[in-house]
């Protein structure tokens, strides 16, 4: 009961998707399916806020170290959902006057669409830049030209991000017309378009290759390790 | 107090104030709106509030936003603080790690609820109310659909794994989010990405230019690129060893992987570049009016 139904639900629900795929008849039961997997995805949301909230209660409640700083995910995180549930700040809209309630919840203006704007949207983009230095220093230490195959990766790469700067096309006014090609602008667009889409592809083939055996093998039940180990 | 702490202090306090002189004489980091009423029925406004560029803002219906400029300023914190990372740990970058943290959960779980449990779950379960409440577009007579029974019973059993007891009860809908996730993944990723990537792959190698003339560059092109993907492939060929004539594909096949992964790597770190240029611009233009790429502030 507590192993055998998981795994007949998780093939059942898979058989079911692929064979909407083939017949027409069955089409709806795929759609069906995915509504239900997407609202499925929303309460594992609900799930994830409850654990972070049951978390860093924890934490405050135990005085760890840094307990301080999950207090202010905590004044955070409800603050937002606060502000976001109720539509804090949402005007009616030009539709539905009268209806209070059927205003888009990140509507301009409002205080969700603020805290959006103004600090989740400014913190990911500035935590996605940071990795630009921290990549480069780990490259900086990881990469060494020690052999051939990897001075290859070390001058794709310095062609690459050269060619994608403004003196990449810069140096374009400096070669002769029939030397044009040398351009870093010129040999990105050719590793990009050549040697780059060939090795994606190669890579994406095997991934695809990959995710349908995976697949399989979850369908058939002989990869279960999404049950746990224990019996309960 | 350490003198290098000391320093850092009064590096702080002087640039606070400076920055507060700024913005006090010039006025940077302000943030200008017009109110506009769209529409008006039934005794209701709708008014939307539009940004304006700072050049406009002695126009009559033009006014200060105060939660927009504030907005402005706490935009600027942040990026700051997470920028200060780069001197190493320290408490402002930890500060703005956790209001990321619970703003970022928060406001998932908030669009989850309206475009999904909303939109979908008591669309289909209660249509009468959500046409009277949130969704009063839904049109009239839609009957309730009973089927949305089943995902309504396998939420409570997923929000169940949050009970002291009984954990393996959110096996039951995590196994149909596990075989749906197969399913569809299994059928798309077959028909988009190996499929369609040999059909791309299938080319020919002796290319004509429109004039009927032999394209030796395009040739040389689809050649380089057929031959490629094959040795990419040789190399992910584990089920025979990588010996002999296999072993020699194999390792073009590595030659090419190594291009393709500096070329992912020179890629992503410009990505990133062109995001830390994007953060940099904002604090330079929209925060701190030293530059105006965009000429919002010309004649001002």
């Amino acid at each position: 009961m507590k192993r055998t139904v998981p795994i007949v639900i998780a093939a059942a629900t898979g058989f079911v998707l692929i064979v909407s795929s083939f017949i027409p008849l069955t089409e709806e039961w795929g759609s069906a399916a995915m509504q239900w997997f997407n609202i499925l995805a929303a309460i594992a949301f609900v799930l994830g806020g409850s654990n972070l909230l049951r978390m860093n209660l924890q934490k405050i409640s135990d005085r760890r170290l840094g307990w301080g700083y999950a207090a202010v995910t905590l004044v955070a995180f409800l603050v937002t959902l606060f502000v976001g549930l109720f539509k804090v700040g949402v005007q009616p809209t030009e539709s539905f006057p009268t209806y209070a309630w059927a205003a888009p919840y990140n509507q301009e203006g409002s205080f969700l669409w603020w805290l959006f704007e103004y600090m989740y949207k400014p913190l990911q983009a500035t935590m996605f830049s940071l990795l630009a230095f921290f990549i480069a220093s780990a490259a900086f230490r990881a990469f060494r030209a020690k052999n051939p195959e990897a001075i290859a990766l070390l001058a794709t790469a310095f062609i690459v991000l050269m060619g994608r700067t403004y003196v990449g096309g810069l140096m374009r006014e400096f070669l002769p017309e029939r030397l044009e090609w040398l351009s870093f602008d010129a040999m990105t667009n050719y590793i990009m378009s050549v040697f780059n889409l060939a090795g994606m592809r190669a890579i994406t083939i095997g991934i695809a290759l990959g995710v349908a055996s995976t697949s399989l093998k979850v369908l058939l039940g002989v990869d279960r390790s999404y049950l746990g180990a224990g019996d309960d | 107090m350490r003198r290098e702490t000391l320093i850092w202090t009064t590096l702080m306090v002087l640039g606070g104030l400076a920055l507060l002189g700024r913005a006090a004489t010039v006025g940077n980091g302000r943030v200008y709106i017009r109110a506009v009423t769209v529409a008006e029925v039934e005794g209701v406004q709708v008014v939307q509030y539009q940004g304006v560029p700072p050049s406009q803002r002695s126009e009559a219906d033009v006014s200060l936003s105060w939660p927009r400029t504030i907005g402005i300023w706490i935009s600027a914190l942040c990026t700051l603080g997470i920028m200060s990372f780069v001197l190493g740990d320290n408490p402002l970058y930890k500060l703005m790690e956790s209001i990321f943290v619970g703003v970022s959960a928060a406001y998932l779980m908030v669009a989850a609820f309206w475009d999904e449990i909303v939109q979908n779950l008591f669309r289909s379960l209660i249509p009468g109310l959500m046409r009277d409440s949130f969704l009063p577009g839904l049109e009239a007579g839609l009957q309730t659909d009973y089927s949305y029974l089943a995902p309504l019973l396998m939420s409570g059993m997923m929000l169940w794994r949050l009970a002291p007891k009984g954990a393996w009860i959110a096996r039951w809908p995590l196994a149909f989010f596990i075989g749906a996730t197969a399913g569809f993944r299994l059928v798309s990723y077959l028909e988009a990405d190996f499929t369609q990537q040999i059909n791309n792959t299938i080319m020919p190698l002796i290319v004509y230019a429109a004039d009927e003339s032999f394209d030796i560059w395009g040739s040389i092109r689809n050649v380089l690129i057929v031959s490629g993907v094959l040795l990419g492939l040789v190399y992910f060929f584990f089920s025979v060893p990588h010996r002999g004539v296999v072993g020699g594909l194999a390792r073009g096949g590595v030659w090419l992987l190594m291009i393709t992964f500096g070329a992912s790597f020179g890629y992503t770190v410009m990505g990133r570049i062109a995001l830390l240029a994007d953060r940099l611009q904002f604090l330079f233009d929209d925060w701190l009016w030293l530059i105006d790429p965009t000429m919002q502030r010309i004649g001002m």
